[in-house]
């Protein structure tokens, strides 16, 4: 599959600039801290979710407790692929019973990916609340999920992906629209 | 790119590779056996069949809820309760259990060469869960992933091998799993139990006849079953081989000090092993059975799940899940 890059959505200085955004909506829309817990879905929720809890830490001297989710084995589209992707681990240290979660990725599309987090989560006790924060919605929900944080929507079209690029990850700092080309 | 992995006969073809592969990806499925909740939609709408055409509690425990805990179903056949009793051929059954369209097939079976024979003639998955003296590769793969995690690592240790070596398919899947690993190998047991042809299985292995010598800077030890049908052979009596290689507390001091100690399981207590140092720090056959779930769920997750192989599945445009 071949793609041709479209048009940079965000920067590295806007990606900063959101994150800290969201952050303060975070704090300011929690009703107190007490049993808030980021969780980051794999891969690029991760880095995402150690920042923003960074910033919070930085901003309002509260540690919030941070985790990984690895969504692979509650996929939906498993008996569709010749091969099984390869599975993680999660790295969540705290217990979720009675927690005020807040789940991290970076791009919200069909919906099925948060679908997922959420049976990975509940597999592990019963959270009191989970709300979803993204950097990017893109639109074309297939499930009834919504996000209560977001950074930035874009309209798409269905050939077009969102690449976020995050340092940890990609070696680089950026959100660049693509399209499919054939 | 590792090379996909349609069934599991045996350590004998697998590649170093394959083999980091199956334990890196039971990592998940060990932490998963500490969810309050464990039960997956993974292999939902999937059937295993277990075909044990030997007695087993513990591997065919261990596959099925392997299979239960991924969501997959399993059809149970055991040998006591099979049509093999009234003369059914191993083709005919197992051609049996395909008409029932299971997605994968797990056998044990007293034959070596059964699974091989299975795989063959059929478009089902097949993993081996122990062939007559040949293999027994998920036994070798806990054991492994159990060496790995104590130690840190796999490669370049001393194991010795203890015991009925001979009629030991866990031993044979162990010495070329380990030989694959740059590990010198020291087998130890009666003589006749110890042949020497034993040795052409891996690169740096030797027979030594004495426990005592055969501990010497041992890193590793496990104990082999004493197959006690054979205790009436008249070279051996159990009293001798106690005499001569039971793994006492006494002597595993001659081992390196955080020797790991491991038993394939059933342990016969004051025969192959002294009941304190089955119960000992050492000891690691607690783990070795949670690993084994582990390194069950991985290779059903990758062997059984997916899209058949007759049914060519509709390719997505998109990968749903990743959105």
């Amino acid at each position: 599959m071949r793609v041709v890059e479209k048009r940079q959505l965000l920067s590295a200085e806007e990606i900063g600039r959101t994150l800290q955004r969201l952050a303060h909506e975070i704090v300011e829309k929690s009703g107190g801290t007490k049993d808030l817990a980021l969780i980051g879905v794999r891969r690029r929720g991760v880095p995402l979710s150690q920042r923003l809890a960074a910033i919070i830490r930085t901003s309002s001297s509260v540690t919030v407790p941070v985790g990984t989710l690895d969504i692979t084995l509650y996929r939906d589209d498993l008996s569709t692929v010749a091969h099984q992707p390869v599975v993680q681990s999660n790295e969540i240290e705290f217990s979720v019973d009675g927690r005020d979660i807040v789940l991290v990725d970076d791009v919200l599309y069909t919906g099925r990916t948060v679908r997922a987090a959420m049976n990975g989560l509940f597999d592990l006790g019963r959270p009191r609340r989970i709300r979803l924060c993204v950097l990017i919605d893109r639109g074309h929900r297939e499930l009834p999920v919504e996000a209560t944080f977001i950074g930035s929507t874009v309209q798409t079209s269905d050939t077009e992906i969102v690449e976020v690029r995050l340092q940890e990850i990609d070696g680089e700092e950026r959100v660049m629209l693509v399209d499919r080309v054939s | 790119m590792l090379q996909r992995l349609q069934h599991l006969l045996g350590i004998e073809n697998l590649t170093r590779e394959q083999i980091t592969f199956i334990l890196d990806q039971s990592k998940p499925f060990q932490e998963f056996q500490r969810h309050p909740l464990k039960k997956l939609a993974t292999l939902r709408g999937k059937t295993v069949a277990l075909a044990f055409f030997e007695p087993s509690t513990r591997t065919r425990i261990s596959f099925a809820t392997a299979a239960a805990r991924l969501g997959a179903d399993t059809m149970n056949l055991q040998a006591e309760s099979s049509s093999l009793r009234k003369g059914e051929s191993l083709l005919d059954t197992v051609r049996t259990l395909e008409a029932m369209r299971p997605d994968g097939i797990v056998i044990r079976h007293s034959s070596s060469g059964a699974p091989h024979f299975v795989a063959e003639r059929l478009e089902v998955p097949v993993l081996n869960a122990g062939d007559g003296t040949h293999e027994h590769p998920t036994q070798a793969l806990l054991d492994a992933l159990t060496i790995r995690d104590r130690k840190g690592k796999l490669e370049g240790w001393n194991v010795t091998i203890l015991g009925d070596i001979l009629h030991s398919r866990v031993a044979r899947s162990d010495i070329q799993l380990l030989g694959k690993f740059g590990t010198r190998i020291t087998l130890c047991g009666p003589a006749m139990w110890v042949p020497r042809e034993l040795e052409s299985l891996a690169p740096k292995i030797h027979r030594e006849p004495r426990i005592e010598r055969a501990l010497d800077e041992a890193d590793v030890i496990i104990v082999l079953r004493v197959q006690t049908e054979r205790m009436h052979e008249p070279a051996l009596a159990a009293e001798e081989f106690i005499l001569g290689y039971q793994l006492t507390a006494e002597r595993l001091r001659l081992a390196r000090p955080e020797a790991l100690v491991l038993h394939p399981g059933p342990m016969i207590r004051g025969l192959e092993i002294d009941p304190v140092v089955a119960d000992g720090t050492q000891s690691c056959v607690l783990e070795q059975v949670t690993n084994g779930l582990a390194v069950r769920m991985a290779l059903l997750y990758h062997l059984v799940g997916g899209a058949p192989v007759d049914e060519p599945h509709p390719a997505k445009e998109r990968s749903s899940a990743a959105d």
